[in-house]
């Protein structure tokens, strides 16, 4: 067996947990896009459209993500399609992430009161422009906390991702682990580095939590 | 001619029917204020005038032109009809002076420059004109329904109407809201109130409109309804504020 020093250990760790930032970085930004078109489809489109979005959000929110990583990768090979761990896990981790994002927003734009939108419409705007003008900029404020918060749950869930044969910073724990066998040390750095990246985000989230409710806005 | 023709209107919510056939007209500079209890369909009344409700019987018109039934967009209903609500809803996001410019810019497509003119002068009317740039949090009830009421007016419309407008204010605050009433009545402004000070509604009112489970049930100028009235439901109305 090879001789690791700590050091070792940690460049390595290092080196996939750029990936795990990566995987983060590409399901939060994809989710964010397909989470935002869910969410005004669900505030405006027609029923069967509303209904479709509500079941999507219902599935991705009512099973394992575990499962959903299993099914876009072992699922695509079954189906014909020869995807990598890579795609497998952008896919799944974007649409686990746009269907909660949807439901985050959706409660957003619905926490802005029934008066607002009255406002807007005996003022006379139609109901793009009360969105525009009155409703988003309103829900958006409401929304960052909950969202930054929501991060961390996608960087965590990118863990998950080492099932499938993605190198991040759990999958390269337990291969480092395989050869130099410190299961304490390793496992106790790769849940470090976790911790390095989620830590901050929960307390910015916090942070705007605090900016938002305690400006004594209403 | 009338500018406000109400024509056996009719509304209701489930089974519930809250207007059961009113008849109304408000002739222009015309101050009427609406009493009654709550449940008896004054807020509905005043709310179908702007098409926030829907009724389902009866038409409105608006200087001989038909207001209800889809006949007026949002946009051309907002530059007749105003309304200024109990709660405010003012954009909390948006500073005093844009509060008052979005309708104007955004809806009637008024240069911004034009839009700011506009709204000044409203702030002005409503003695508002310091707190052009502060957010509506940082004002207090009365200062944040005159900016309210400014808001409304930037949009020039023909009628105004106010949906129980002291309601929500702390007693010492609703003096100010009433002066600025009173003087956007004696400038000739037609105003429709629904309310509970009846104080403001004989003084200042011309004429007084008392409705009882979804009908009028008496109306008249305030002097003659407040010493007079001819039915007991009123008398005993009249008697339950007093």
């Amino acid at each position: 067996m090879t001789d690791f020093t700590l050091w070792d250990i940690v460049r390595n760790l290092l080196l996939a947990g750029r990936w795990t930032v990566v995987l983060s970085l590409i399901a939060f930004a994809g989710g964010a896009c397909v989470g935002l078109m869910l969410t005004l489809l669900r505030m405006g489109g027609l029923w069967p459209i509303r209904w479709l979005v509500r079941l999507y959000v219902d599935l991705f929110q009512g099973t394992p993500l575990l499962m959903q990583l299993f099914l876009a990768y072992f699922g695509a090979a079954v189906l014909g399609f020869d995807i990598s761990a890579w795609t497998a896990a952008s896919v799944a981790l974007t649409l686990f992430t746009s269907a909660f994002l949807c439901d985050i927003w959706r409660g957003c734009v619905e926490a802005v009161p029934s008066g607002q939108w009255q406002a807007a419409r005996v003022l006379g705007l139609n109901y793009l422009q009360s969105m525009r003008h009155v409703i988003l900029p309103q829900a958006l404020r409401l929304a960052v906390p909950p969202t930054v918060g929501f991060s961390v749950q996608v960087i965590k869930g990118t863990a998950l991702a080492s099932v499938i044969g993605f190198v991040e910073l759990t999958k390269a724990g337990t291969m480092l682990n395989n050869a130099a066998f410190a299961p304490f040390t390793i496992f106790a750095l790769v849940a470090l580095g976790y911790f390095i990246l989620c830590y901050p985000l929960s307390r910015y989230a916090r942070y705007l939590e605090r900016k938002l409710y305690g400006a004594g806005s209403r | 001619m009338a500018l406000v023709a109400v024509n056996d209107l009719h509304k209701s919510f489930g089974d519930l029917e809250v207007l059961k056939g009113i008849d109304l007209e408000i002739e222009a500079g015309e101050v009427v204020s609406v009493i009654g209890r709550s449940g008896s369909g004054k807020s509905t009344f005043l709310r179908c005038l702007n098409q926030l409700e829907h009724h389902d019987w009866g038409t409105i018109h608006l200087a001989d032109q038909r207001l209800d039934g889809g006949a007026m967009s949002p946009g051309e209903l907002s530059q007749n009809v105003g309304m200024v609500f109990q709660s405010f809803n003012l954009f909390p996001h948006k500073t005093v002076i844009e509060n008052v410019m979005l309708a104007p810019v955004v809806v009637k497509q008024t240069p911004r420059a034009e839009a700011r003119q506009i709204a000044e002068q409203m702030l002005d009317k409503v003695g508002m004109l310091e707190k052009i740039d502060a957010y509506p949090a940082q004002l207090s009830g009365g200062q944040q329904q005159r900016v309210a009421i400014a808001r409304a007016l930037a949009m020039q419309p023909k009628v105004l109407l106010c949906d129980e407008v002291t309601s929500a204010l702390d007693p010492e605050l609703v003096g100010e809201v009433l002066h600025v009433l009173e003087s956007l009545a004696a400038e000739g402004m037609t105003l429709i109130l629904v309310t509970h000070e009846m104080k403001f509604a004989r003084d200042v009112s011309h004429r007084v409109v008392f409705m009882h489970h979804g009908h009028i049930h008496e109306a008249g100028d305030p002097q003659t309804l407040f010493t007079q009235p001819k039915t007991p439901e009123l008398s005993q109305f009249i008697a339950s504020i007093l």
